[in-house]
């Protein structure tokens, strides 16, 4: 069954994969620079940004779907750019997804890296900002898991995508829409198919990663 | 940027006076040892030295610094040296990047004083699998490398075994030899008289007393000072 809905099943795996990597390497460029500065610096409000940030972690991808969708609506204030039911849409909603997580899980591991760093870079004079930078890159490692845990959350998310992607084939049709159009039509055998893929991708994706972390630690320390 | 001075330092915290009115001026030249048991306030009395804390009351003045609050050229090797994840060089020239020196000296220097402390055989490898006794050198090599007026010890042979002591206490020597203001804690008696020019004995976060090593081992100044000599000899 895999292999007869080969060119469609092509294009939805690639676009899935397409629309949840953008998605991710926007999350982490925004959400890492903010986990290290909620890290490092100390300013009022400082707490009650932080349990925001949780509570965003929790974020329904419904809700982000159906916000998105009422921005990029037609009467929307960013209906002008014609966005929705297209991949933007969707890597728009799947990174205001993401963001929270990657921000608050670096944040947790960079807060300890500098419990243990903080002396010395002051003590050698490091700028915030340096600081900011020595404690990113020491706590690669650490991040990467972060990021695969944003990953995990928006390749398995479906209910911010339907919303905003509309499921149209060919065009946003991506594996967890398509899992659920297929489920609901009764093409149960199509849809455990996209299921296993899906879980497939998501585990290889995650086993490499710990390799590379692994083989990394041992090396490095 | 020597002598500093210190006037009537107070810090508090929780509401415990951790240092009480410390008032004295550390000079330039004499190795400067800070003696005290546990909970005295040694590190602590350090940490405001070095501008790492700020005094809750008193001041704190580098009278011959044009930068009177915290002038650059001072560098602290803490009890647990702190590697960063890259290689030993990469961690000697990190802290002469954040200094300004350009990379051309950053690389000679760190290769300068890897060597001089006897490191140049692991100058690639990554810090953080070096041994305890390798990472405190290391540690002092970054220090070293940033060619400070005034270097802050904390412990630095706390975690160390005799032998990698011994290089330890060599390399600072050698500092001091390079015309380095070394001011230092321990709670090691040994290396108080092996190394030290002067003492500030620390006690419950007062100075209680502050002599050249000879008179503070052959006439204490006080019956709690003869004590802590007398007790602490058979461990040091």
């Amino acid at each position: 069954m895999i292999v007869a809905v080969d060119g469609q099943l092509y294009e939805i795996v690639l676009l899935s994969l397409q629309v949840s990597l953008t998605a991710v390497a926007i999350a982490t460029v925004v959400g890492l620079p903010l986990g290290a500065a909620l890290a490092i610096r100390r300013f009022p409000g400082r707490q009650v940004l932080l349990v925001s940030l949780n509570a965003l972690m929790g974020l329904p991808p419904v809700v982000v779907g159906l916000v998105v969708y009422l921005l990029l609506s037609r009467a929307g204030p960013l209906g002008e750019l014609g966005l929705l039911f297209t991949p933007t849409a969707m890597v728009i909603a799947q990174a205001i997804l993401v963001t929270p997580i990657i921000a608050g899980l670096s944040r947790q591991v960079l807060e300890d890296a500098w419990h243990e760093y903080e002396e010395q870079l002051r003590s050698l004079g490091a700028t915030p900002t340096a600081a900011a930078a020595t404690l990113l890159w020491d706590t690669r490692y650490s991040l990467v898991t972060v990021v695969l845990a944003g990953f995990g959350r928006a390749a398995a998310e479906v209910g911010a995508v339907i919303i905003v992607g509309g499921n149209i084939y060919g065009v946003t049709r991506v594996m967890t829409t398509a899992i659920s159009l297929e489920t609901s039509k009764g093409d149960l055998p199509l849809a455990l198919g996209l299921g296993l893929i899906l879980v497939a991708i998501v585990f290889l994706i995650n086993a490499a990663a710990q390799i590379i972390k692994s083989a990394a630690v041992r090396r490095y320390g | 940027m020597l002598p500093l001075l210190l006037e009537d330092v107070s810090f508090v915290a929780g509401g415990r006076a951790i240092i009480d009115r410390v008032s004295c001026e550390l000079e330039v030249g004499p190795r400067t040892v800070i003696l005290g048991p546990n909970g005295s306030g040694k590190s602590v009395l350090m940490r405001l030295c070095h501008g790492l804390l700020a005094p809750t009351s008193g001041r704190i003045v580098w009278r011959g610094s044009r930068d009177r609050v915290r002038p650059r050229a001072q560098a602290m090797v803490f009890q647990r040296p702190v590697m960063l994840r890259r290689g030993a060089h990469a961690n000697v020239t990190y802290g002469l990047k954040l200094a300004g020196i350009p990379k051309r000296e950053r690389d000679e220097r760190a290769r300068d004083v890897l060597d001089a402390v006897g490191l140049k055989s692991v100058a690639d490898r990554p810090a953080r699998v070096l041994s305890g006794g390798e990472q405190q050198k290391l540690a002092l090599a970054r220090a070293w490398a940033l060619d400070p007026e005034v270097l802050f010890l904390d412990e630095p042979t706390a975690n160390l075994d005799p032998g990698a002591t011994r290089e330890v206490e060599r390399i600072v020597d050698q500092i001091h030899g390079s015309g380095t203001k070394i001011v230092m804690t321990t709670h090691n008696l040994g290396q108080a008289r092996r190394l030290a020019d002067e003492v500030l004995f620390m006690s419950a976060g007062r100075l209680a007393d502050h002599a050249p090593v000879e008179r503070f081992f052959a006439q204490p100044s006080t019956g709690e000072v003869a004590a802590f000599i007398k007790g602490e000899l058979p461990w040091s």
